[in-house]
């Protein structure tokens, strides 16, 4: 009785197939959009919500600023405590996406009585919207493939190593809130193809509109969306649906991204938006002959007039572009789209975009370490892609092409190529592994094979098969399964290692195994910060090198010289310089620019490798760029950089190393070992007795990590 | 009890303004002076001097250079305003006084006046060559010329020379000009050429050399002509101001009393020029002349008179200073027609006289230039013999804001009718395309 009496009590929530699986799917979703936020929280439990890095500093200053001032100060601000004495036009220099973004979450949490302070929420930010990612993803491998497709994608994603290295809590960059705006716009564009729908098209030129106000990055939208359109073209793929979404993600995108001021009239003016408008007037050209041939019965008439026109469109746009460019009205291409088309660009032109270490190539460590298995499951996807050629399936294939060969050339562009791998792997792992469920189950369940949906051919193919050999290929199917789990739990496993381990640090708190395998925190840059903060008069300029800028402005609240905004390299010169002088001929440059205190990073006590030292030699680079006095071989001995006995003289008497090594001679760093034993480059350094003159030192932190000289005033006699 | 506490309560109140009446911004004015001497006959012989350093109103206070209990600073306090050293023999000071503390006292702004003489001691040349004078290495060097030497009765060695090579600085010499020529015999000082502030008073005559005059000339002398230097004198960064000579005996009452002829002139001077030039001097030395300072530095937009935290590009605005100079008992106005102000970012953008209303009040008024970033006001005023001004006040200048630019321009009329007619065209154009059929 009771028995029954349960089973009348369930049967409401006893759930058709179709539920079950919607439900199993919901809750995936759900628990995927869970573990994305929380896998990145790893640096707020090893050390504390703090945020991390350089850039991200800016930004939370930024956020800081307009949360405390509103937006319209915030758009005009400008900021005289960077960039001394120039300034800086913050409001328009910067994409403010991120930081509107997170303002507006912050309003929104105070509006619902939760009374956070505004660091959480940038820390937090990144995390949430590498959630939102896996919504996306999911959406995007449903419309290219299958909702299983999309399901894969969103686990992949959620704990992809090569997504998690730009969003883990407190990495507050553009790249954060970026990455979802460009998976979202170009998820709503493949929507708008599709569905030749004027509103998905209306929602993707906003979801553009939000990535230019994102980030930089933009411009691969902008360039990518014609070259698909125009492989389309070219492969007799032209449709109204096309002509639909393009024009109208083209015009309103183009009219919303001119509206941030730090885009303005480039999107129309700079060599990097042309290939948008081109592809733009061609898609009209093709439109017009369309409905010239509609009118047209004859030919031969339309083969004479095709031919006119289109001589006629291809002169008109050469002209047009060659007089853009000669009178300077359409700009040149900039020397960062330069060198991702040319990667050798950069290291012979443009020391300060080589000088930034995620400017680097990609070595193919970094692949492996950043995608894992996806690196084998891509190609892959790449073939289920071929076999199932669809418009939507090109753009991702289209997509997932160009951006690993970005992420081959700049190391960070492995963000950009993280979904599209995502995607294409997991339509891979998708497809293998529903045939060779479906292979498994039709011996079993044949007549149930038919209900599930949306793969009839791939059922009629291995029913076919399934009839010519079926107990070994049944074993086989549960050996290649299983296979499959296999790499895909090695996956999870090392992506969680990755993000422990490698992913998670702020880099501004370094952390090291002590001798008894405990671990030690060097808080060296906060405590200097501090210092500065406390102990300097408020209107002190700060010289240092441009990396340590931002962190300068943020945590020690003082006016800086040059910063990580790059935008003035001969300012930045002008310190290269000053640091690669002799001291009296440095003092000259550091008064004219009324610097108070100089500021180098030093990790010969440590062993902190990304120290001033190491990085001195852009410094000289960068200085002799443009001081021709600063020459690259007086730093070095016989093309080699040494700090030891053999090092060049002019490197042993320059501003930087009397900085880095005052007073470090007459140190023991390390047992049984000379003092002044440098643990960073591991020699004795070459220059022990060194003397200041012009420069005293104000403060040294804990571990010498951070060293900060005061200048003192012009001798009073003389 | 209570009473004692009154009395010491009422006794300190009324000492208070004396105990303070010391060298500060306000009043410049050196009060308290240490005299070091090699011996206490120096005070008899030099007494004109003192006495017209006393009756100025110094506080004078002789002692002997190697005496133990001598100091300059007491708990952190220096105890005098200006330091005199008549005591070109001595070979270590007493007490806790050397080089370095000399040095020190003069960095913290404090004067000097130091009086070098033949076989002057190395320790009175180490203070030299900090000033930035170097005297003859020779020990028994002095400065001799045949042709500028002070007649005298007998014929000697012509070591006692009249000099009047003067530098031409009314405020440092005086209104009043020195008729007589100056009495020396002494060791003579080059300036170092290192050095941009050391500035020549008195030079010898172009005939001078310093050798010693009781050797016979083997080598060329080390110094020669005007470049050696009787009297130098120096005003450091800090507006501190020094005195260097080698010849004590130019202070004495001797020399201040006797008559001058120089060789070649016809003219006697009954008296010698050294008590003018000499008294002169030590009003600059002391800060009783020369000395400015700058007060109440206003600017402001042209129409208002709060004074902003920043400027926008163009705007106009008014820049006014007061500057006062010192007259050894008041604040007199400074009257001056090149006074300059410079707005500057690493180089000046603006530079303008400042038009000076004869009471103090330097103002101007200037236009912004069309260049954002942080900008200086700069006055640097450094002439000869006066303290230098040296004010900086930093001041950022913004771009427009979004809203502050012109609204409608009329060369975009154009523009404008282009835009509205398109829209106009397109609904006109969708209407006639939805609803024609």
């Amino acid at each position: 009785m009771s028995n029954s009496y349960t089973s009348d009590i369930l049967k409401p929530f006893k759930l058709k197939t179709k539920q079950q699986e919607l439900l199993i799917r919901v809750s995936i979703l759900c628990l995927v959009y869970i573990l994305a936020f929380i896998t990145r929280l790893f640096s707020v439990l090893r050390y504390e919500s703090m945020i991390h890095e350089f850039d991200p500093y800016f930004n939370y200053r930024t956020t800081l600023y307009l949360t405390q001032h509103g937006f319209y100060d915030f758009w005009n601000w400008f900021d005289y405590e960077s960039w001394y004495p120039l300034g800086r036009i913050v409001g328009g220099t910067l994409y403010p996406g991120l930081m509107v973004t997170a303002a507006l979450i912050y309003r929104l949490l105070h509006f619902l009585r939760f009374a956070v302070h505004i660091r959480e929420v940038c820390v937090l930010t990144a995390p949430f919207f590498a959630s939102n990612t896996t919504l996306v993803a999911y959406f995007f491998g449903k419309e290219i493939w299958d909702s299983g497709a999309g399901l894969v994608a969103a686990i992949l994603i959620a704990v992809c190593p090569g997504y998690i290295s730009r969003s883990v809590a407190g990495s507050y960059d553009n790249e954060g809130v970026a990455i979802f705006a460009l998976l979202f716009t170009f998820y709503l564009f493949v929507k708008a193809v599709n569905t030749g729908s004027l509103a998905w098209g209306l929602a993707s030129a906003f979801g553009y509109f939000y990535m230019v106000s994102a980030w930089g990055g933009y411009v691969f939208i902008i360039n990518l969306i014609p070259l698909y359109v125009l492989v389309l073209l070219i492969t007799g793929r032209y449709s109204m649906r096309l002509y639909v979404a393009y024009n109208c993600l083209y015009i309103l995108g183009m009219l919303l991204a001119m509206q941030i001021r730090f885009v303005g009239f480039q999107h129309v003016q700079s060599g990097e938006h042309m290939a948008a408008m081109g592809v733009f007037f061609l898609m009209q050209v093709f439109y017009f002959l369309d409905w010239v041939k509609h009118m047209l019965s004859d030919t031969k008439l339309f083969q004479e007039f095709l031919r006119i026109t289109v001589t006629c469109a291809v002169a008109v746009g050469g002209i047009a572009l060659g007089v853009g460019m000669a009178s300077g009205y359409i700009s040149p291409w900039t020397g960062r789209f330069y060198s991702l088309l040319d990667p050798t660009y950069a290291k012979d032109h443009i020391p300060i975009i080589a000088s930034v270490s995620e400017h680097q190539p990609t070595a193919w460590s970094s692949f492996m370490f950043d995608f894992h298995i996806l690196l084998f499951l891509f190609p892959a996807g790449l073939y289920f892609c071929f076999k199932r050629l669809s418009d939507a399936t090109i753009f991702i294939v289209m997509y997932g092409l160009t951006s690993m060969y970005f992420a081959g050339v700049m190391v960070r562009l492995i963000l950009v190529a993280t979904p599209a791998v995502c995607l294409i792997s997991a339509i891979a792992v998708s497809a293998t592994v529903k045939n060779l469920t479906v292979l498994l189950r039709s011996k079993t369940k044949v007549a149930q094979i038919g209900s599930t949906k949306g793969t009839s051919s791939a059922k009629a193919s291995s029913k076919a098969s399934l009839d010519q050999s079926q107990p070994f290929q049944k074993n086989g199917a549960m050996a290649l399964l299983f296979g499959a789990f296999y790499l895909l739990s090695r996956y999870a496993t090392h992506c969680t290692w990755v993000t422990s381990e490698a992913y998670s640090s702020p880099s501004i708190v370094l952390a090291a195994r002590g001798a008894h395998g405990n671990r030690v925190i060097f808080d060296d840059y906060r405590e200097a910060y501090f210092w500065l903060r406390q102990n300097t008069p408020l209107d002190a300029k700060v010289m240092s090198w441009w990396d340590y800028g931002y962190q300068i402005t943020a945590m020690g609240n003082r006016t800086v010289i040059v910063d990580n905004n790059t935008w003035n390299n001969t300012h930045i010169a002008t310190v290269g310089r000053a640091m690669s002088s002799y001291e009296d001929e440095a003092y000259e440059i550091i008064r004219s620019l009324d610097v108070d205190y100089v500021l180098v990073v030093f990790g010969g006590v440590t062993g902190y490798s990304s120290d001033d030292i190491n990085k001195f030699l852009w410094m000289v680079r960068i200085g002799g760029g443009v001081f021709p006095v600063i020459k690259e071989p007086d730093y070095l001995v016989n093309g080699e950089y040494r700090v030891d006995k053999g090092a060049a003289p002019k490197m042993l008497n320059c501003l930087m190393y009397k900085l880095s090594y005052y007073r470090f001679g007459e140190m023991m760093t390390e047992y049984g070992k000379p003092p002044g034993y440098d643990r960073a480059r591991g020699v004795e350094i070459g220059n022990k007795d060194i003397k200041l003159e012009h420069l005293e030192e104000a403060f040294t932190t804990s571990n010498w990590i951070v060293r900060i000289y005061k200048v003192k005033p012009p001798n009073n006699r003389w | 009890m209570g009473k004692l506490w009154l009395i010491c309560i009422a006794s300190i109140s009324i000492l208070l303004p004396f105990l303070c009446n010391a060298f500060s911004p306000e009043t410049p004015t050196d009060r308290r002076v240490l005299v070091l001497l090699d011996d206490f006959a120096i005070m008899s012989s030099h007494s004109l001097y003192f006495n017209a350093l006393k009756s100025r109103g110094f506080d004078l206070e002789f002692k002997l250079a190697d005496d133990p209990k001598i100091a300059l600073q007491r708990y952190g306090q220096y105890l005098y305003d200006a330091l005199i050293l008549f005591c070109p023999s001595v070979e270590r000071f007493g007490g806790s006084i050397d080089v370095a503390a000399i040095v020190n006292f003069v960095d913290s702004g404090h004067d000097l006046i130091v009086a070098a003489d033949v076989n002057a001691s190395d320790l009175i040349r180490e203070v030299g060559t900090e000033c930035g004078v170097d005297f003859d290495e020779d020990p028994s060097a002095m400065v001799i010329d045949h042709i500028g030497y002070a007649v005298s009765g007998t014929e000697g060695d012509h070591t006692l020379i009249a000099s009047d090579d003067f530098i031409k600085s009314d405020v440092i010499l005086g209104g009043k000009k020195i008729e007589a020529p100056i009495l020396f015999r002494g060791i003579g000082h080059a300036v170092s050429p290192a050095n941009s502030l050391v500035l020549k008073v008195l030079s010898a005559s172009p005939s001078a050399y310093s050798a010693n005059p009781k050797s016979k000339l083997s080598t060329p002398p080390p110094l020669t002509g005007s470049a050696i230097s009787l009297v130098s004198i120096v005003q450091a960064r800090n507006n501190a101001r020094l005195l260097i000579t080698g010849s004590l005996s130019m202070f004495s009452n001797r020399f201040f009393r006797s008559g001058v002829q120089k060789a070649g002139s016809q003219t006697k001077h009954e008296k010698s020029g050294n008590e003018q030039f000499l008294t002169e001097i030590s009003k600059w030395i002391f800060h009783e002349r020369g000395h400015l300072k700058a007060v109440n530095v206003k600017h402001h937009r042209v129409g208002e008179t709060d004074e902003p935290a920043l400027y926008r590009i163009n705007d106009e605005l008014e820049y006014a200073v007061e500057i006062y100079e010192w007259s050894g008992t008041s604040w007199e106005p400074y009257v001056a027609n090149d006074v300059q102000l410079q707005f500057y970012m690493m180089s000046p953008y603006v530079l303008k006289t400042l038009s000076s209303d004869k009471k103090g009040l330097y103002s101007t008024s200037f236009k912004v230039p069309d260049v954002y970033g942080v900008f200086q006001f700069k006055v640097e005023h450094q002439k000869l013999g006066y303290t230098s001004l040296s004010l900086s006040k930093q001041i950022p200048v913004r771009p427009y804001r979004h809203n502050e630019y012109e609204r409608f321009i009329p060369a975009a009329y154009p523009y404008y009718g282009a835009a509205f007619s398109m829209m106009a065209g397109f609904f006109i154009f969708s209407f006639a395309h939805l609803y024609s059929k």
